[in-house]
């Protein structure tokens, strides 16, 4: 076995390592506990590592040092943070719903790291390759919905309620784009198994790789895909639920000490996951980009896409204003979900209309044309400028 | 083994009660409908032990996802879920108590009579892909008739949540900025 093939496999080198200094009936248990320790493990650091990117490139952004203290140039914060964040007090407003305030964040945190148990990090690295593991995902994913709004309604606050109900109602509405624009993957792989989506991507055409995002279809749903995950995020341009300057902060405000480091955790985890979801569905996974990088171990490449996609998030952060909850509902209904119903035809007809150059022109030709016409019929009602208030000044 | 029964059955069937207990006893209704999830999550759970996956993933998306979240919603928006001002028990306890034990005869005794005389002794191993399948060639006419009821439900929530007519809004607007 070659060097680069040892290094590809080494975590599972590892695991069966450990797995062989326990009798033969704990194995299957012990295997799994290993990969769930690593999963736990490796997410929350890398959730470490993002806070610390994400604030510094936040700074870079608007033109100043961000965090600078803490270890050479401030890469320790997080440790800080985590001290603080332990050592606080917990403090619990006393006309709050006890069990169901103590209850919301555990809920949304082991949910979140629930949907990781299908997220394929590498060859062969996956926790279970259940044969609806999409499906696993997404089940899971809607069920964070009701944690958030636990943690909203046992608040007793004005402000948790409101940002529950925002942030519920913008996942709910922007999960139906997600879960369509999924299914195009879903289509052309004949499987809702996450390891046989990234196995379906694995080929090359001279350099370049056989991924989804190169095809019409395949780029169209995975810019709706990255747009539905930022909604469902709750990840600016779409963080209407943490409005500051209208909610305080949203469905978390009567949080603090630990209860709210678990939900900034989750918020992280859920966005780690959702985008190691858009590479697994349509960046081929683990896969190299090109066919002469193949040496590099698949794990790498999947953390460095990972890592890429973190860059964008911030970098859209440190971009984009907030949307209006009006604007942020049209949006969803009357442009993602028409343009997702649509790029599941043009996936269908891409199957049909066999090999050849004909499908890559009608395909996106058919996909830009409604984009550009649904943009216009959609601005067409739009009056841009100063918005008038009825209740306020 | 427990009474014939394995240990995850019984904890998963004593969390589906007991979550069905709740949601019926509790005073505070979204406590009621939260206790609820616990079922709608319990019964997700049987599923999956039966090695339905596809049923039990449906179950936590459809029920989890979407009916707890409207359960919820809708009592937040008809009536404030603050105070707990409901009696537990009504005061026509003992028909409902009728009722509930004459549905369970009836369901019991369907059920039963339903089973095969000899019970399989191989379980029918069936993936998403042949549910697809069967979906798309032998039941391709209910899944179309249920798409156009849904359809036809959206539509309608859609035209009830809609104003009136064009006329009377801006009317509403002056007087809202009296």
């Amino acid at each position: 076995m070659s060097l680069a093939n040892q290094l590809d496999q080494i975590f599972v080198f590892l695991q069966h390592w450990i797995e062989g200094f326990f009798p033969q009936w704990l194995q299957p248990g012990v295997g799994a506990l290993i990969a769930v320790i690593g999963i736990v493990a490796t997410f929350p650091a890398i959730f470490a590592v993002t806070t610390v990117l994400e604030r510094k490139g936040l700074g870079r952004i608007q033109n100043r040092l961000g965090p600078n203290r803490v270890g050479p140039l401030g890469i320790l914060q997080p440790v800080a943070d985590g001290i603080k964040s332990l050592t606080k007090e917990d403090i619990v407003p006393r006309s709050a719903d006890g069990v169901v305030h103590f209850l919301a964040p555990v809920v949304l945190v082991v949910a979140i790291f629930l949907g990781y148990a299908v997220l394929p990090v590498g060859r062969n690295m996956v926790l279970m390759n259940m044969d609806a593991g999409l499906l696993f995902f997404f089940a899971i994913g809607a069920s964070t919905e009701l944690s958030i709004f636990m943690a909203g309604w046992s608040s007793r606050n004005k402000y948790s309620l409101l940002g529950a109900l925002r942030a519920v109602a913008q996942m709910i509405s922007y999960e139906v784009p997600l879960l369509l624009s999924s299914v195009v993957a879903v289509m052309m792989t004949g499987s809702l198994s996450t390891v046989k989506i990234v196995e379906a991507q694995g080929g090359f055409t001279g350099i370049f790789p056989h991924w989804y995002v190169f095809t019409p279809w395949g780029f169209a749903g995975f810019i709706l895909f990255v747009i539905a995950a930022l909604a469902e995020t709750n990840r600016s341009p779409f963080d209407l639920p943490e409005g500051e300057s209208e909610l305080v902060a949203g469905y978390f405000t009567e949080y603090s000490g630990f209860k709210f480091a678990l939900f900034f955790l989750g918020e992280y985890l859920g966005m780690l996951s959702i985008a190691g979801f858009a590479i697994t569905l349509f960046l081929g996974g683990w896969g190299a980009p090109f066919s002469f990088l193949g040496f590099m171990p698949s794990w790498a490449w999947f953390f460095l896409k990972l890592f890429a996609a973190i860059f964008f998030f911030i970098w859209l952060r440190g971009t984009l204003p907030r949307l209006r909850q009006d604007q942020l509902m049209n949006f969803a209904w009357k442009f993602m979900l028409p343009m997702t119903l649509l790029n599941l035809l043009v996936a269908g007809a891409w199957r049909f209309l066999g090999d050849g150059w004909s499908r890559w022109v009608i395909c996106s030709l058919v996909l830009l044309f409604a984009y550009v016409l649904l943009g216009r019929v959609l601005m067409r009602h739009q009056h841009l400028g100063p918005r008038s208030y009825r209740y306020a000044e | 083994m427990i009474f014939g029964f394995s240990l995850t059955f019984l904890l998963t069937a004593t969390l589906t009660v007991a979550g069905a207990l709740a949601a019926a006893m509790l005073r505070n209704l979204v406590h009621c409908a939260l206790s609820l999830t616990v079922t709608f999550g319990g019964l997700a759970l049987l599923y999956l032990q039966l090695g339905a996956q596809f049923a039990g993933f449906s179950q936590i998306l459809v029920y989890i996802g979407a009916v707890a979240i409207l359960v919820v919603f809708a009592i937040l928006l008809t009536r404030g879920a603050g105070i707990p001002e409901y009696r537990g028990f009504s005061t026509s306890w003992f028909f409902g108590l009728v009722i509930a034990s004459a549905v369970f005869a009836l369901l019991t005794w369907s059920v039963v009579r339903s089973l095969p005389a000899s019970a399989a002794t191989a379980a029918p191993s069936v993936t998403v892909q042949s549910i697809g399948a069967s979906l798309m060639s032998t039941y391709v006419l209910p899944l179309e008739i249920v798409a156009v009821v849904l359809t036809v439900a959206l539509i309608g929530a859609v035209i009830v949540a809609m104003p009136e007519s064009r006329a009377p809004k801006s009317e509403a607007e002056s007087s809202g900025a009296k």
